[in-house]
């Protein structure tokens, strides 16, 4: 290997690890507020990718249906566990949440969808369309079991992504696409050649952390999503409610999916089963971030990333054997040095 | 007679199967000191998370006049009910400030503002320590934060569950001003303790538990002068606190 190859290698290790850091901090978000692993988290991924696709094609997506679709699960599951207790005000929040956004939503793609408008507007379309679905599917299949271990939301978070891998085929079919790139542009740096694209992914990648940074280290909402991680019995005694930010982080993992899933469509083509890989990697990520840790993680994602290209130019069958081997030696050095969390029940 | 601030009726609480609190029925009238003592396994914190709504009970629980029972957790804070646990719960990888200004999560920016500076006064160690991570702070530290973070929630009703637990006697004595302190200031405090002496001596009224049930309540004249008492949870002699 010589050097260009090994710039090269390095450029394409960063943009991937720039995606899968982006993922890889809302697995640890998600973790640290609600205690779910959130297996599905890829999907959010691969599904806004495919929107994405089909928008620039002039159809209209699957994805309005899909998400009318759960957010009649959504409000069907809290009608049903809060039968005795609804006031006409979580009445009109369901209706408006639920039905009443996914329907306008809807409306909205099929009006835009064959006019073409260009990309940014199917960007912001796909991203408003795939946000909502983290809070409902937080309330469909996790709210309900909040209280029960890691391991039954782990189940949980698997049965999610099962159904989730399931629906997509059906919504979105077998067929995979790619998007267009963010820029066309592309900059020579002696035998480098660093395309636009790979540019509008650090930035973004890098806006997007700072904004998170600012918002969990600043606001005092953010300190609370912080805090119910931190400990969960104390979020509840000064009045945090913890649904609340359960929904908070599910929506805040759904969009750095789906700017992930933005960033991602013009590098690969996307299947509706892609995010699976996408997200494992990202986990890989946040695990050897201790899955606390948002720096240690974005550093890892990096290097999952960096790892991954190098492997897939030494042997490229075993590239994401090799990537995912990378866990084995972390985790035994983590157990044997990495201070012990008292679980807090 | 008005009616009490906090009207608990016939309340048991189960984990699982297991009862462990029977019929409890107790009263803070407003701008009172109230204390339930108890030995180990009375189910007295268990009453306390109870009434906050940490743990589903049967039975009324009246607070400023309406029945709390089906009321969520948050809206009982929002309404003025607060606990100060027995593991205190900290934040403990956020600053103290951090730690205080969550605790007025339910209040006003403005408000917020307010009582962050009344605490500083009123606790100065706190602000000496305003940048240091709560989990760093000594045992009795913890405690000040512990109350003052429930006190930025703006109380009507503080409940406290054994504030002198592992503290020094000198810390306990502060800990025991604090809580005169801020009753003449117009809280009403439900106060949870093992150290029997020293709850009685602040108290307006008191309640014995014993296996999860009231069994004496009474003056802390009353309570103090009843020989078995005294035998069972005050000892005899002993030290001040």
């Amino acid at each position: 290997m010589d050097g260009t190859i090994f710039l090269f290698l390095l450029q394409d290790g960063i943009i991937n690890g720039a995606v899968y850091a982006l993922v890889a901090i809302a697995t640890v978000l998600v973790f640290a507020v609600t205690r779910v692993i959130l297996v599905p988290q890829g999907e959010f991924v691969a599904f806004t990718a495919l929107t994405i696709a089909a928008l620039e094609n002039g159809n209209v997506p699957a994805t309005p249906w899909l998400l009318l679709a759960l957010g009649g699960l959504a409000a069907a599951s809290e009608i049903v566990r809060h039968v005795s207790e609804l006031s006409w005000r979580r009445v009109a929040r369901i209706a408006l949440f639920d039905l009443a956004l996914p329907v306008a939503l809807l409306l909205l793609t099929r009006t835009l969808a064959p006019m073409k408008l260009g990309q940014a507007v199917n960007i912001l379309l796909a991203i408003a369309l795939i946000t909502p679905m983290g809070p409902m599917i937080y309330r469909i299949a996790f709210e309900p079991i909040a209280h029960s271990s890691v391991l039954v939301l782990l189940m949980a978070a698997f049965g999610v992504h099962f159904s989730l891998t399931g629906l997509g085929l059906l919504f979105f079919g077998p067929e995979g696409s790619g998007t267009t790139p963010l820029s066309s542009a592309s900059f020579s740096l002696g035998d480098l050649v660093i395309s636009g694209q790979s540019i509008a992914v650090l930035i973004v990648t890098a806006v997007l952390l700072v904004l998170f940074a600012l918002f969990f280290g600043r606001t005092l909402l953010g300190k609370a999503l912080r805090a119910c991680s931190s400990n969960r019995v104390g979020a509840r005694l000064v009045g945090i409610p913890t649904s609340a930010a359960g929904q908070i982080a599910f929506a805040l993992a759904a969009l750095l999916g789906a700017v992930s899933g933005v960033l991602i469509g013009p590098l690969m083509t996307v299947f509706y089963d892609s995010g699976f890989l996408i997200g494992l990697k990202a986990f890989v990520a946040a695990i050897l971030g201790g899955l606390v840790s948002y720096p240690l993680t974005v550093l890892a994602a990096l290097g999952v990333g960096f790892a991954e290209a190098l492997f897939s130019f030494w042997a490229s069958n075993f590239k994401e054997v090799l990537v995912f081997t990378l866990i084995i030696p972390v985790l035994a050095w983590r157990s044997v040095y990495a201070p012990h969390a008292e679980e807090t029940e | 007679m008005t009616a009490p601030l906090l009207d608990v009726r016939n309340l048991c609480v189960s984990y699982g199967r297991a009862e462990v609190v029977h019929d409890v029925s107790i009263a803070v009238t407003a701008g009172a000191l109230v204390t339930v003592i108890g030995s180990n396994g009375a189910g007295k914190t268990t009453l306390l998370n109870a009434i906050m709504g940490l743990l589903k009970a049967r039975g009324g629980i009246g607070f400023r006049g309406n029945d709390v029972s089906a009321v969520a957790l948050e809206s009982r804070v929002q309404s003025g009910l607060c606990l100060v646990p027995e593991r205190r719960e900290l934040f403990a990888d956020m600053p103290v400030e951090d730690n205080l200004l969550l605790g007025g999560f339910r209040r006003s920016r403005a408000e917020r503002k307010e009582t962050l500076e009344q605490i500083f006064v009123r606790l100065p160690r706190l602000k000496e320590r305003r940048q240091q991570l709560a989990g760093t702070l000594s045992g009795g530290e913890r405690q000040m934060l512990a109350m003052g973070r429930a006190l930025m929630a703006r109380p009507v009703l503080l409940m406290l569950d054994e504030p002198s637990l592992g503290l020094a006697p000198r810390i306990v004595r502060d800990v025991f001003h604090i809580l005169t302190d801020l009753r003449q200031t117009g809280v009403s405090i439900l106060l949870v303790e093992q150290n029997a002496r020293a709850a009685l001596e602040v108290a307006d009224y008191a309640y014995v538990m014993e296996l999860g049930a009231i069994t004496t309540q009474g003056s802390p004249q009353q309570i103090a002068a009843d020989p078995r008492l005294v035998e069972s949870y005050l000892g005899l002699g002993g030290n001040e606190y």
